[in-house]
């Protein structure tokens, strides 16, 4: 089972998200369970949401208390206390921000999970796409590209995903998959460069 | 207009006037193929001014609907002395759920008849004054609010008789009640409190609301005939002294419903989408003591002393009706339509 | 057509191809997206029915009456403080006979005020003469809601389908939802028992005095005995027609060689089942027993399950739901099936474990160390899971103090806010 913990703040789309690669990974054939933290829904409150995938149907229903990917869609959140807790040993690190992870806060942090810690500039991916700060969509094609070996869900998967739940908005679709592409192109760049540079350690 | 102008007032059976009215403007109980939705055999007391007025606005309403109509009841009098188990008076088909919501039920009968095709049955939800002011006053305002086809009939004594005469939100100042008993300094129901349940109807803008008593039968047939004329929600405020409640004799139920209209304590008046567009006038105003002595929930005012100073309130009460409903004008509907929504002014009348 | 979709979703199409008549909601978190579902598919003409926004559930209950009495199919969705509200109309319903369906999308009753989920909304209804279906998974909420409009217009008696407020309303998942025709065959048109027809006038709501109420009562009691049957007949139908088990009484995991099994209702039956296969693999012998079917009770039917050879075995009900002054809410149930009829483990031990309240998540690993202790025998006849006794023991040191401690509910919060 692959568990992903997404934050964000009410109104980012974050409940959206984890819809959405749960859609991906039922396109693939594979069981799927998101649900969000609950609550009074307002905007700006820090939220989060969940989503399980696997290959046999998902019983358990508590939270995910130890993710094997987080995707904090809102760098104001890495002030908060706890936010990376429970994430597995290996787990990857999404962080929606158009700065390097040694300029917010996560050095060591990305020192020690090399490769599996990355920032993505969602927002401004959203924004040039799709004209909204909605960083849901390219932060999971940012997922996609980062957690590749892993079995999350594939690109094409996630399109698919994208055009459907957004089927009767046909800019917003195709806004959001220009998006989710870019931000998975971006961070494949990433992950690129990153072996080059071990390569030549 | 639709009823006479010229009233016989008689003791005895209305077969005299019957036989002095053209053939439309006859009573539904001098026809032959007359209804009989609450027939005889029922519970009521002895002078009972609900039986009365219930029976005659469900048969207006059942030969306004050529049979097809359905009936949902609040829990009070009427439905406890109309199905004494296993027998019932009633003679259409009848459904009595809860006390506070005869108006939910009733847009839920509609709801399913509009859903079957069945938009030919029409719905009356009644109660008494405490199911319909009181406790069903949120499904009431909900069933006006969405206009639901139901035409509402309210059957007000005045107190919640069934369970022993408490006060309501619509037991008049000063009466005796259970709850508001004759005793104290200020003895009987509190001045200042009480909701005009067809004024907060008119509020809502529906189609149709009307007030009558049991004193003048051929326009509380008038009334039901009306509304039934309309689709959406409709209200029918009617009058029925409570001889039990109201300690008054048996035999002067209506009496007491005439003096009640002619004190100008009830006003008589119809309204379509919030707006006055008639009231019944009075002849000749009569004092409200000529209506409160025959009550003894009013006892109190007269005995050890005459209370001058409450009679006098009443009175006012009386009169700012005669002047906001235009009761003693010169028949004249316009201007006292007028003067009800406020267009003329207050010198006028 | 197998779908990924949001429980209430799954649910409010389900409930469509039902072809319910009437339609009316007031909104409650967590149904509303139930409703706002089957609201827009009226409006898109998608659904014939009449949707009606009632002012309070009170009047939702009020008008599924009416609807119910005058021969259309009514449905209408609740939870918590609306389920309280229209109480009186719950009992209502029942006693006349009326074959409405609702959702209960359980949820904690305040105060204190919880919008999260718990068993204690239908529970307070258990005696009201509904019968209560509670859904494991979204699957079965969905399947259950058609299951419930045959088994309540077969007997003459609503049915109300409890499904996890928010763990199954807002959770995305994959259901197979069925098609028109499938449900179609499945469900006949509503044949009342009773209506009201002008053409065949009847009196319905008569009062009933003390020569005949006893009687009236027997019939509701005997209609809840004859319920278990055709809740039954209704699992092995849908079975057959829809390919896949839902509904029913009871179901197992694992019991057939258990010594330890744990009872319970709902959607953490799917997490109780990760703990049993967690102490399967340490060696631990356990199992789970999902009630599905809690009324009327199935007595019987949870005495075979639980088998009665000697064995030693022990019992952990797992309760969503707390009865303050008593204890457990199922588990008193339980008891009494295991101490009556014919058959079922008479030696059993039973633990009262209450969990979840408000919505607290109750986590495997939680589970998983709950058990084990009850494995050991180490487990007390009653206790709440993952108590916060120092968040307890602070308040009860305040009430101790001084007598105007303030109100407690807020005191907590701000002990607990002090902490971070």
């Amino acid at each position: 089972m692959f568990q992903v913990r997404f934050h964000g703040r009410g109104g980012q789309g974050v409940v959206t998200a984890a819809e959405l690669l749960a859609s991906a990974a039922f396109r693939e054939d594979r069981y799927a369970q998101a649900f969000p933290s609950f609550g009074s829904e307002r905007m700006g409150a820090p939220v989060m949401s969940f989503c399980r995938i696997d290959d046999k149907p998902i019983r358990t229903r508590e939270p995910v208390t130890e993710p094997d990917a987080l995707l904090i869609q809102d760098p104001t959140l890495l002030h908060q206390a706890g936010l990376l807790h429970g994430l597995r040993p290996d787990g990857y690190v999404l962080v929606n921000s158009g700065r390097d992870v040694d300029d917010i806060g996560l050095a060591e942090f990305a020192a020690r999970h090399r490769g599996h810690l990355l920032t993505v500039p969602a927002t401004s991916l959203a924004l040039a796409n799709l004209g909204r700060p909605l960083p849901g969509a390219p932060m999971l094609g940012g997922l996609a590209a980062l957690t590749r070996g892993e079995q999350t869900v594939g690109l094409d998967a996630l399109l698919a995903a994208i055009t459907d739940r957004f089927g009767d908005r046909p800019r917003v679709a195709a806004g959001n998959s220009a998006a989710a592409r870019a931000a998975f192109d971006f961070v494949t760049g990433e992950l690129d460069e990153l072996k080059a540079v071990t390569h030549h350690a | 207009m639709p009823y006479q102008r010229i009233k016989f007032y008689q003791t005895g059976s209305f077969a005299a006037g019957n036989r002095l009215l053209p053939a439309d403007l006859r009573s539904v109980q001098s026809s032959a193929t007359r209804a009989n939705t609450l027939t005889c055999g029922h519970r009521a007391c002895q002078g009972c001014g609900e039986a009365l007025g219930a029976r005659y606005a469900l048969d207006a309403v059942m030969r306004a609907t050529k049979g097809k109509l359905i009936a949902v009841n609040a829990t009070g009098c009427l439905e406890v002395f109309s199905t004494p188990f296993p027998e019932t008076s009633w003679q259409i088909a009848w459904l009595h759920s809860l006390f506070g919501n005869a108006p939910a039920v009733a847009t839920g009968v509609a709801a399913a008849l509009k859903a079957m095709g069945r938009g030919d049955i029409r719905v009356v939800g009644q109660g008494g004054d405490g199911g319909t002011v009181d406790i069903g006053m949120a499904c009431l305002s909900g069933m006006f609010e969405r206009n639901d086809d139901v035409l509402y009939i309210c059957y007000d004594n005045q107190a919640y008789m069934n369970t022993g005469v408490q006060r309501s939100g619509a037991t008049p100042p000063a009466a005796r009640t259970a709850t508001t008993p004759a005793e104290g300094p200020e003895p009987g129901n509190t001045f200042g409190q009480g909701k005009n349940v067809p004024l907060i109807a008119m509020a809502h803008e529906i189609p149709y609301v009307a007030t009558a008593t049991v004193a003048d039968l051929r326009d509380l047939e008038y009334k039901a005939t009306r509304a039934m004329d309309f689709h959406g929600a409709r209200y029918l405020h009617i009058l029925v002294p409570c001889p039990l409640g109201w300690g008054s004799s048996p035999a002067d139920t209506i009496k007491v419903a005439r003096l009640a209209v002619e004190s100008a304590l009830f006003p008589v008046f119809e309204a379509e989408a919030g707006e006055v567009v008639s009231a019944t006038p009075i002849r000749r105003q009569m004092p409200v003591t000529d209506y409160l002595r025959l009550q003894a929930r009013y006892a109190h005012l007269f005995r050890p002393e005459e209370r001058t100073d409450v009679i006098a309130r009443i009175q006012a009460s009386a009169d700012r009706n005669v002047s906001r409903f235009g009761l003693l004008q010169d028949h004249h509907p316009e201007r006292t339509r007028l003067a009800l929504n406020g267009h003329l002014p207050a010198e006028g009348r | 057509m197998l779908k990924q979709i949001e429980g209430s979703r799954a649910v409010a199409e389900t409930v469509a191809m039902c072809r319910p008549q009437v339609i009316c909601a007031y909104p409650i978190t967590p149904q509303t997206h139930i409703v706002e579902a089957l609201g827009a598919m009226v409006k898109r003409g998608e659904l014939n029915a009449e949707f009606l926004n009632v002012e309070s559930e009170f009047a939702a209950m009020s008008v599924a009456i009416g609807a119910s009495a005058a021969g259309a199919r009514a449905y209408t969705a609740t939870a918590s403080q609306g389920l309280l509200y229209m109480s009186e109309a719950v009992y209502n319903a029942a006693g006349l006979g009326l074959p409405v369906v609702m959702t209960v999308a359980n949820r904690a009753i305040g105060a204190p005020i919880n919008i999260w989920n718990d068993h204690s909304d239908a529970m307070s209804q258990r005696d009201a003469g509904w019968i209560q279906l509670y859904a494991e998974t979204n699957q079965e909420a969905a399947d259950l809601h058609i299951q419930a409009v045959r088994i309540a217009e077969e007997l003459s008696n609503p049915v109300m389908v409890c499904m996890d407020g928010f763990l199954l309303t807002h959770a995305s998942e994959r259901v197979d939802i069925p098609a028109q025709a499938q449900v179609d065959a499945f469900l006949p048109p509503y044949e009342p028992r009773q209506v009201l027809d002008p053409d065949d006038p009847v009196s319905i709501g008569a009062m009933v005095g003390p020569e005949a109420f006893t009687e009236v009562r027997y019939l509701a009691f005997e209609r809840m005995r004859r319920a278990l049957d055709v809740i039954s007949g209704a699992e092995a139908d849908f079975g057959a027609q829809f390919g896949r088990g839902s509904g029913g009484l009871v179901k197992l995991y694992r019991t057939d060689d258990a010594d330890l099994i744990v009872v319970a209702l709902g959607s953490v039956l799917g997490t109780v089942k990760d703990a049993i296969d967690e102490l399967r693999d340490d060696g631990v012998r356990a199992g789970a027993l999902g009630i599905t079917t809690f009324r009327p009770f199935p007595a019987q039917a949870v005495r075979d399950a639980l088998g009665d050879d000697d064995r030693l075995r022990r019992l952990v009900v797992l309760e969503r739901s707390l009865a303050p002054g008593a204890g457990g809410v199922v588990t008193a149930d339980l008891r009494t099936a295991l101490a009556t009829g014919d058959g079922g483990p008479r030696g059993a031990i039973i633990a009262t474990v209450i969990a979840g309240l408000g919505g607290r998540p109750v986590t495997r690993p939680s589970l998983t160390r709950m058990l084990t202790r009850a494995a050991r025998g180490e487990l007390p006849e009653f206790s709440f899971l993952d108590l916060d006794t120092h968040l307890v023991e602070g308040e009860l040191t305040r009430i101790r103090a001084a007598r105007r401690s303030g109100p407690t509910a807020e005191n907590i919060l701000r002990d607990l806010a002090g902490r971070s």
